[in-house]
């Protein structure tokens, strides 16, 4: 049986996050054996349910150059730029 | 990949460990680390799976109406959190359905304590007092476990085991408030849970062959030995509140400490159970075979109802 990644969302305006995985023939099936592992109690106000082979992640040994780009540019936070004393913000 | 490149990547690996960093999925692990984290995450996953049929087999014999919601609750729990370590063994490149293969064959290994038989009602409240207690104490120490997802497994796990312990023990209050038939029914079944519930700790860690690997991979975090001491120093207050007394004429409190000390477990007796010869163990293997080969059209039907759609799909596009 196909397998697929489950994803809850614990509240309105929350962010979906990764609860784990089930096993299911299809989408529908596997909507409701993700509620019925990962929502037994109210956990999720809804679920979204991704085949796993569908999902493309980086590859923690390249993490480093990957994720070079962002890591070298100060500049990018608010703490990069001088205010005069005394600025409320 | 040379052998110099796989001992650098070790080096790096347990560097790593050292530093408290969580290993996921596709992170690079030694072959060793990955078969260690199968062999333990399966056997935890079937302990869960064969953990139903304990209290399974009460579930029409409820005392109320009460109780029966609860156990029937516990134990479509005990099923998920079967599922949640199986999902996370699958993180590691095993087939689920290699690892079921392998309990239902009678190959695999699974907790000891699911091969003592239920004989009362009482059982129902000592299992979620002892073995669930003895589980969150085991599994809380795991949350902290090196591996990502079954670390991850573990925190989902304790947070729904407080009410198994909870259910368990309300149980055994009640039945010890009872009538003396009531208490002595509680008594009995403490009397015939408490020493396969200390067992299900493991042996000492001296006498336990994988314990000091995994404690080196911060697999387990903690020693058996002081996690069982953990749950002994917690239990023995709650039955003393409820005026039950542990089956061990040679428990003592040692004052230096604050540890309650017991008398010696019985591994000759473990090592009988845990190699297939418990009280239980072909039935629950039965059972378990029962189960699943009666559900087979479930899975079937299943598969024919999503290919059927699939086909109708494709015949509309």
């Amino acid at each position: 049986m196909k397998l697929w990644e489950v994803f809850t969302q614990a509240g309105h305006g929350a962010p979906h996050e990764h609860a784990g995985s089930v096993h299911a023939p299809d989408a529908e099936l596997a909507l409701q054996n993700a509620r019925d592992v990962y929502a037994r109690r109210g956990e999720a106000v809804n679920i979204w349910v991704v085949p796993s082979e569908a999902i493309t992640a980086s590859s923690p040994e390249d993490a480093g150059p990957f994720f070079d780009p962002g890591n070298d540019k100060p500049y990018r936070h608010p703490q990069f730029y001088k205010v005069p004393r005394g600025t409320k913000e | 990949m040379t052998p110099m490149d796989d001992s650098v990547r070790t080096q790096a690996f347990e560097a790593r460990i050292a530093r408290g960093e969580t290993i996921e999925p596709k992170d690079w692990m030694p072959e060793r680390y990955r078969k260690q984290l199968v062999r333990m995450m399966s056997q935890h996953a079937h302990s869960e799976v064969v953990g139903m049929l304990p209290e399974g087999n009460w579930i029409t014999r409820a005392p109320s109406l009460r109780r029966k919601i609860s156990l029937l609750a516990k134990v479509q729990d005990e099923a998920g959190h079967g599922l949640y370590i199986y999902c996370g063994t699958e993180t590691l490149g095993v087939e689920r359905d290699e690892l079921i293969g392998q309990l239902l064959a009678g190959t695999a290994k699974y907790s000891s304590i699911f091969n003592y038989p239920t004989l009362t009602w009482a059982d129902m409240g000592a299992i979620g007092w002892l073995v669930d207690g003895a589980a969150i104490v085991n599994q809380t120490a795991l949350a902290k476990a090196s591996y990502g997802p079954y670390a991850r497994a573990m925190i989902r796990i304790c947070k729904e085991e407080n009410f198994h312990k909870r259910q368990g023990y309300e149980i055994m209050a009640t039945l010890a408030a009872g009538t003396p038939a009531q208490k002595a029914m509680a008594q009995d079944a403490l009397n015939r849970w408490w020493w396969p519930s200390l067992m299900m700790f493991g042996p000492s860690d001296k006498d336990s062959p994988n314990s000091a690997e995994l404690l080196t991979r911060k697999v387990k975090r903690e020693r058996n030995d002081e996690l069982r001491q953990r749950f002994i120093n917690l239990t023995i207050p709650q039955a003393e509140l409820i005026g039950l007394t542990m089956p061990d004429p040679a428990l003592r409190h040692d004052a230096e400490s604050g540890d309650w000390i017991t008398g010696p477990i019985d591994w000759a007796e473990f090592q009988q159970v845990i190699s297939g010869n418990g009280p239980m163990n072909r039935e629950r293997l039965a059972a378990r075979n029962k189960a699943h080969d009666e559900g087979a059209w479930v899975r079937e039907a299943a598969e024919a109802y999503a290919a059927k759609h699939a086909a109708k799909g494709q015949e509309a596009a």
